[in-house]
C-alpha cells in the first residue's frame, strides 16, 4: 500500500479500504472518512474542478500523514486525493487510519482531515448553470487545527 | 532566476501559472513590491494580501519570510482540501 496518492482518476472507496485493511499490520480497529462532491445550494452543480500544486501537494501529505503517526498509536494510517474535474457524489478523497483500538483511529482520522482542509494545496471549484466560482476556506477549517 | 507560481483565482486572474524573473527582492514582501509596481493584474491580485498565503520552495511561508537561495516562490489563496 502506497500511504499518500494523489491522482486525478475515480477510485473505489470499498476496494481501498479492503486492500488499507489488509495490509494495517494487524490493527483491531481501521476507521475511515470519505469526502463526496455535494450539490451546491441551487442544485445544478455540473462538475467540481480541483486544482493542486505538483509536488507541494505531495509534500504536505506526507508531512501530514507523518505527523498523524508520531502523534497517535496507529499501525497504519493512508491518504488518497484527486484533482482535476469530477462529477456530483463522485468521491473527491479518502483516509484511512488503523490502530490497536477505536479511539486512536478516531482520533487520527479527524487529524488528517482537520489538516488536509487547510494545509494542503489543494483549491476547489465549482462549476454550475447558476454560476462557476472558487469555493472560499471556512474559518472554523483554520480554527479546528488549534484544537491538535 | 527564480520561478514564480501562481494557483486557483490568482493564476486566472494574472493570466499564467508560472514565470521566471530575475529578482533583487530579499524577502517574499520585496518580491510582491516588485510584482505590484507592474501595475494592470498583478496590482489587483496583491491589493489585499489577507487572502494570499505564500510558499518558498513548497513551504508555506510569512511574508516577511527571506527569499535568498530561493528556487520558486508560489502564491495562492487558503487552500480548500478534503
Amino acid at each position: 500500500m502506497i500511504p499518500v496518492r494523489v491522482q486525478e482518476a475515480p477510485f473505489a472507496m470499498g476496494a481501498e479500504l479492503d486492500a488499507f485493511a489488509a495490509e494495517a499490520g494487524g490493527a483491531g480497529a481501521v476507521v475511515s472518512f470519505s469526502g463526496l462532491v455535494r450539490d451546491i445550494a441551487s442544485g445544478d452543480l455540473e462538475a467540481m474542478e480541483i486544482e493542486h500544486y505538483p509536488g507541494m501537494t505531495e509534500k504536505a501529505l506526507t508531512a501530514i500523514r507523518d505527523e498523524a503517526m508520531a502523534r497517535f498509536s496507529l499501525t497504519a494510517a493512508m491518504i488518497l486525493h484527486r484533482h482535476g474535474r469530477m462529477a456530483p457524489g463522485e468521491p473527491i478523497m479518502m483516509v484511512a487510519t488503523a490502530a490497536p483500538h477505536r479511539a486512536d483511529a478516531f482520533a487520527a482520522a479527524e487529524f488528517l482531515m482537520d489538516y488536509l482542509k487547510s494545509r494542503a494545496p489543494f483549491w476547489k471549484k465549482e462549476i454550475a448553470a447558476s454560476g462557476t466560482g472558487w469555493v472560499a476556506a471556512k474559518d472554523e477549517d483554520e480554527a479546528a487545527l488549534d484544537r491538535w | 532566476m527564480l520561478d514564480l507560481r501562481y494557483f486557483a483565482w490568482l493564476r486566472e486572474r494574472l493570466g499564467t501559472g508560472h514565470e521566471t524573473v530575475e529578482t533583487g527582492a530579499e524577502t517574499v514582501a520585496d518580491l510582491v513590491e516588485e510584482l505590484k509596481a507592474r501595475g494592470g493584474a498583478y496590482a489587483f491580485v496583491f491589493d489585499d494580501l489577507s487572502g494570499i498565503r505564500a510558499a518558498v520552495d513548497q513551504d508555506v511561508v510569512p511574508f516577511e519570510a527571506a527569499i535568498s537561495g530561493a528556487r520558486e516562490v508560489a502564491f495562492f489563496p487558503p487552500m480548500t482540501g478534503g
